[in-house]
C-alpha cells in the first residue's frame, strides 16, 4: 500500500481534480453504456413482440 | 469444421449471448486488480508526482480507440469483399464503443495536461489526430444510419472507415514524426522506462479495457441482429429472447 491515509489517497498529492475528473469520466461513461446497451436490447424485444402481435392478428 | 457456421446472424446471436457475460466478468475482474495497483499499489511517479494515475486509465482507452478502429475497418474490408452481413452488424456494433474510448482518451488526456503542460487542449498532432479519430467514429455512425437500405449504409460506411485507416499510423507516430508537446511512448515494441508496478497496472487496465469493449460490442450486435433480423422466421421463434 503507498497510502499512509485515505485522506491522502483522495487528496492525490493536491491533484484530487484532475485525476478524480478523469476516473470519475470513465466510471460514468460506462455505466452510461451499459444503460444503453441494455435499453436497446428491451427496444429490439419489443419491436419482435409487436410484429409476432400483428402477425397473430392477421 | 464449417469456418462460415457462425458468419450467419442466427447462429451467432447464441454465441454471442453466452460469450458476452465472460468478457464482462474478466473485465470486472482485471478492472478490480487494475484499479488496485494503479491507485493503491503503484509509487509516486518522480516528475509528475500523484496526477500521472491518470496513466492507467489514459492509456488503456488511447490503445483500445485505436485498436477498435482497425477490428472495425477489419470487418469493413470482409463487408466490401465478401459482402456477409454479420461483419457489417459487427463493425456497426464496435463502433460506439470505439467512439466512447476515443472520446475518454481526449478527456483523460485533457485532466492529465492542466496539471502537466499547463493547458487542457493544443492543437499538436498528437491531439488532433486522435480528435480525428473521433470524427472517424462520428462519420461511421452517421453514414451507416443515412440510408433507407441498410446494406447501402453498411458499405458506404464500410469505405469511409478503411480510407480512415490511413490516420492510425499517424495517430501512433506523430510523437515521433513531430515535435509534439505530447510525451513519447513509454512502453514500445523495444521496451519500456516505466516502473514495473505500474507497467503491470496499466497492461492489466488496457486488458481489461479490451475485455469489456468486447462484451458491449456483443451485446450491441445481439440487438443489432434482432433490429435487423426481426422479420426473419428463427428470430419469430425465439421464445423468451
Amino acid at each position: 500500500m503507498h497510502w499512509s491515509s485515505w485522506d491522502a489517497f483522495w487528496a492525490m498529492g493536491g491533484h484530487a481534480f484532475f485525476v478524480w475528473m478523469s476516473f470519475g469520466a470513465l466510471f460514468l461513461a460506462i455505466a452510461v453504456e451499459l444503460v444503453l446497451l441494455r435499453l436497446r436490447r428491451n427496444r429490439a424485444l419489443g419491436s419482435i413482440e409487436e410484429e409476432r402481435e400483428l402477425e397473430a392478428e392477421n | 469444421m464449417n469456418w462460415f457456421y457462425f458468419s450467419s446472424p442466427s447462429t451467432f446471436y447464441g454465441l454471442a449471448g453466452r460469450l458476452a457475460p465472460w468478457f464482462f466478468a474478466l473485465a470486472a475482474v482485471t478492472a478490480a486488480w487494475g484499479l488496485y495497483l494503479g491507485l493503491l499499489v503503484a509509487p509516486t511517479d518522480a516528475q509528475q508526482g500523484e496526477v500521472y494515475r491518470v496513466i492507467f486509465i489514459h492509456v488503456p482507452t488511447a490503445w483500445m480507440s485505436m485498436f477498435l478502429y482497425f477490428v472495425m475497418a477489419c470487418y469493413c474490408a470482409l463487408t466490401l469483399i465478401f459482402n456477409t452481413r454479420l461483419s457489417a452488424m459487427m463493425a456497426r456494433a464496435i463502433a460506439p464503443t470505439g467512439a466512447l474510448f476515443t472520446a475518454l482518451a481526449l478527456w483523460t488526456g485533457s485532466f492529465w495536461g492542466k496539471p502537466t503542460w499547463g493547458t487542457y487542449w493544443v492543437w499538436d498532432a498528437r491531439l488532433t489526430s486522435e480528435l480525428v479519430l473521433l470524427f472517424l467514429y462520428f462519420g461511421f455512425i452517421a453514414l451507416s444510419n443515412a440510408f433507407e437500405d441498410p446494406r447501402r449504409g453498411d458499405r458506404a460506411a464500410a469505405l469511409l472507415a478503411i480510407i480512415g485507416v490511413v490516420n492510425l499510423p499517424i495517430i501512433y507516430f506523430s510523437v515521433q514524426w513531430w515535435n509534439t508537446l505530447h510525451q513519447g511512448s513509454s512502453v514500445s515494441f523495444k521496451g519500456t522506462s516505466m516502473h514495473v508496478t505500474m507497467l503491470t497496472g496499466m497492461l492489466v487496465m488496457s486488458f481489461s479495457a479490451w475485455m469489456y469493449a468486447a462484451g458491449a460490442a456483443l451485446v450491441r450486435v445481439r440487438s443489432i441482429i434482432l433490429e435487423r433480423e426481426r422479420r426473419a422466421q428463427w428470430v419469430r421463434d425465439l421464445r423468451g429472447a
